[in-house]
This record gives structure tokens, sequence and C-alpha cells, in this order.
């Protein structure tokens, strides 16, 4: 009996040779176990060896893998072949950036982004090593811990339709992680990070939702927006109103 | 060290279409959900002329009240009707995501969150009706 097989149509981008981007068949064996990453592997090793892709710990922990299967952001490692068979699977490189070659994609914007949060404890007076560490209880852990879990995937961009239109929206991962700086207790940097509540940050979202919906890792990024949205808007009401009052 | 990357001539942009939103579910819900407001805002307005019509004569008033009778006004009005309460419903999922709710430690679910709203809404609509008919009658 002949073995089961699953066509993949994977986008081909050479820059070197190619105007525009055009789409490759594979047909590749189908294996119950197989994720679409093992079948990029199999074309690769097996098949075309020039298929260019990232991809790393093939467990969803590390962010690489991340594509447009069949239309929707997913991580390759975590997208079973088994869920489209026998349908055949589109896989493209993550929509809202631009391409570099095939299915890889130039993430510059999105690295500048997370770095302009300031995503590292800010004190506003650094304890000395001698009084010993900052102490956290279990609910102030709690309170950011969701938002730490964050992989940097960017699915959540290729997600977001603001984005898409908006190149300069600061984005689902940035917010989100300026977010967990802001709640967590041993910060004291919040009026550092104003590049959250300016124009092209959170007051670009409109909630759409749909990064929260893709977010492998369930960090809920468009809750961390929403809430930073009541954030600063307090604190421009307190700003004005308690002109005086130290934060 | 020089920078190495990417020849930024070579990169391949692609544009957003602007059928982006026809391309799934959450996208078409989205933006079913924004385009509510543009049926309220368009039931204000009628409804502030009505009430011009009432600041004038009562002939007015009845001439305008009439007109709205027509299938045409009322087919708007019950689809203005239907965009509002998907506009309530919807901003009540928003305030589920935006407010965790606690019991003590336990976090309330999201949906439950939502139906408290809801709730608290039906509750809220049955006082004004009850209060409408009393001040009718």
């Amino acid at each position: 009996m002949a073995e089961p097989t699953i066509t993949l149509n994977v986008t081909r981008y050479r820059p070197e040779k190619d105007r525009a981007p055009t789409t490759q068949t594979y047909v590749v064996p189908y294996r119950q176990d197989w994720v679409v990453l093992d079948a990029l592997n199999h074309i690769k090793d097996q098949m075309d060896g020039t298929l260019s892709y990232r991809w790393s710990c093939r467990m969803g922990v590390c962010g690489s893998c991340g594509m447009m299967v069949n239309g929707t952001p997913k991580l390759t490692c975590a997208a079973f072949l088994r869920d489209y068979y026998p349908q055949e699977i589109r896989v493209e490189p993550l929509v809202n950036f631009p391409i570099i070659r095939d299915l890889v994609i130039d993430m510059t914007d999105f690295m500048e982004k997370l770095k302009s949060v300031k995503p590292w404890i800010i004190r506003k007076e650094e304890k000395p090593v001698s009084e010993g560490e900052y102490l956290q209880t279990p609910a102030e852990l709690e309170a950011f811990h969701q938002f730490t879990q964050c992989i940097n995937c960017m699915l959540c961009y290729a997600a977001c339709p603001v984005y898409g239109l908006e190149p300069k929206f600061l984005g689902p991962a940035a917010i989100a992680l300026g977010y967990r700086y802001n709640m967590d207790s041993r910060d004291q940097g919040k009026d550092q990070r104003e590049i959250i509540g300016n124009h092209d940050g959170i007051w670009d979202c409109t909630f759409v939702g749909e990064c929260s919906v893709v977010c492998p890792k369930h960090v809920d990024p468009a809750a961390a927006i929403q809430r930073s949205k009541v954030d600063v808007t307090k604190n421009w009401f307190q700003s004005i109103l308690l002109p005086w009052g130290q934060r | 060290m020089s920078a190495v990357g990417p020849d930024p001539a070579k990169l391949y942009h692609r544009k957003t279409p602007a059928t982006w939103w026809l391309t799934n579910r959450s996208y078409f819900l989205f933006m079913l959900r924004e385009l509510s407001s543009v049926f309220i805002a368009l039931f204000l307005v009628v409804y502030l002329c009505q009430l011009y019509q009432l600041s004038k004569a009562p002939d007015a008033y009845n001439a305008f009240t009439q007109k709205l009778n027509s299938p045409g006004w009322i087919f708007f009005h019950l689809v203005a009707l239907l965009f509002a309460l998907y506009h309530s419903f919807t901003w009540f999922q928003s305030s589920a995501v935006v407010l965790p709710l606690r019991i003590g430690e336990r976090l309330i679910s999201r949906p439950i969150v939502t139906a408290l709203h809801v709730g608290a809404w039906a509750v809220v609509s049955v006082i004004v009706l009850i209060l409408f008919l009393a001040l009718k009658s």
C-alpha cells in the first residue's frame, strides 16, 4: 500500500533572482505525529535543500518557527498535519513583516520596539547589595507573571490588522512587555515608559483581540494593552488633578 | 563591527489588502462591532430630529412620527437596535478583559463577568421599562 502523503504549498522568494514571491508545491509523507515543521525539515533534508526557514527548539518555547499556516499565524512546531489532512497546507512567511528569503522575515522593527519600552527593572534608587534582595510576595508576582511568558514569536504582530495597516504601531508583544515591567512591584520606572502611552502606543489599538487568540503562550497582550489604557488614563487624570502628588 | 543584515532594497514588502477583514471570522465580527457605532449615530440623528420636531408644533411632531411608521424606517430602527444590542454585549465582553474581578483569591472567569454585566443591564432595563409604563399611564 502506498504511503499516505500530504501537499504543502510553500512560499518561495529568492531575492537574487525573484521579483516577487511564488509558491512551490511539495508532496511529503503524511505521518500522524508530524507537525508542519517536520514536513519542512523533510523537504529541506530529502527534497529541496534550498528552502530557507527559521526553527530551533521544535517544542513551542523558542518562538523561532512562526509562519502563516493556511492564513493563520502559528508556530509550525505546534501545527499538526493531522489537523489539516487530507487538505493541502499553505505555508507562508508571517504577514506584516518584510520577507528576506522564502519563509524568513525581517524582524528588525520588532526588536527595536521591544527595546523601546525599556524592558528592565528601573529604580529611582538602587538598593545597596548589603541590604539584600528585593522581596516579592506570590500575589505581587501573580500581578504580572502571565505577561512574562512571551517567547517573542511575533504571531501577535502577524495577527494584528492595526500593525499591518500602521507599521509605526508599537504592537502587542512590546506593550505587554512594558506592562510586565510596569506591574512588577520591584519596578519604579513607569514614567520612563511614556512610549506606551503615546499616539503609536496603546492608543493605536482598537481591541481587535486577535493577538491574544493566536498567542501560543496565553500571554493575553490584548488585556495588557486595555489595562494599560486604564492605567495611563488614571495617571493622566492624577497628574492634572494632583500635580504635586508623588507616586 | 560593521552592520550585517539583509539588503533593504531586496526585502519584499506585502501590503495589507483592503479586504483584510474578510479573511477570518474574528476580523469580520470586529468590523461589525465598529460598524455598530455608525448605526447608533444615525439613530441618534433621527432621534434628535424627532426631539426638534417635538419642540415645534404638535402637528410637526405627529407628521414626523407618521413618516417613521413607514416600513423602511421601521426596518432601519430594527437594524439599529440589533447593532446597539451587539455593541453593548461586546462592550461587556471587553469589560471582562479590562477588569479582572476576584472573589477573595479566585479570579472570576470572563464569561461569568460578561453574564453579570448583561444581568445588571437586564435588571436596569426592566426598572426603566416599569418607570416608563408607570409614567405613561
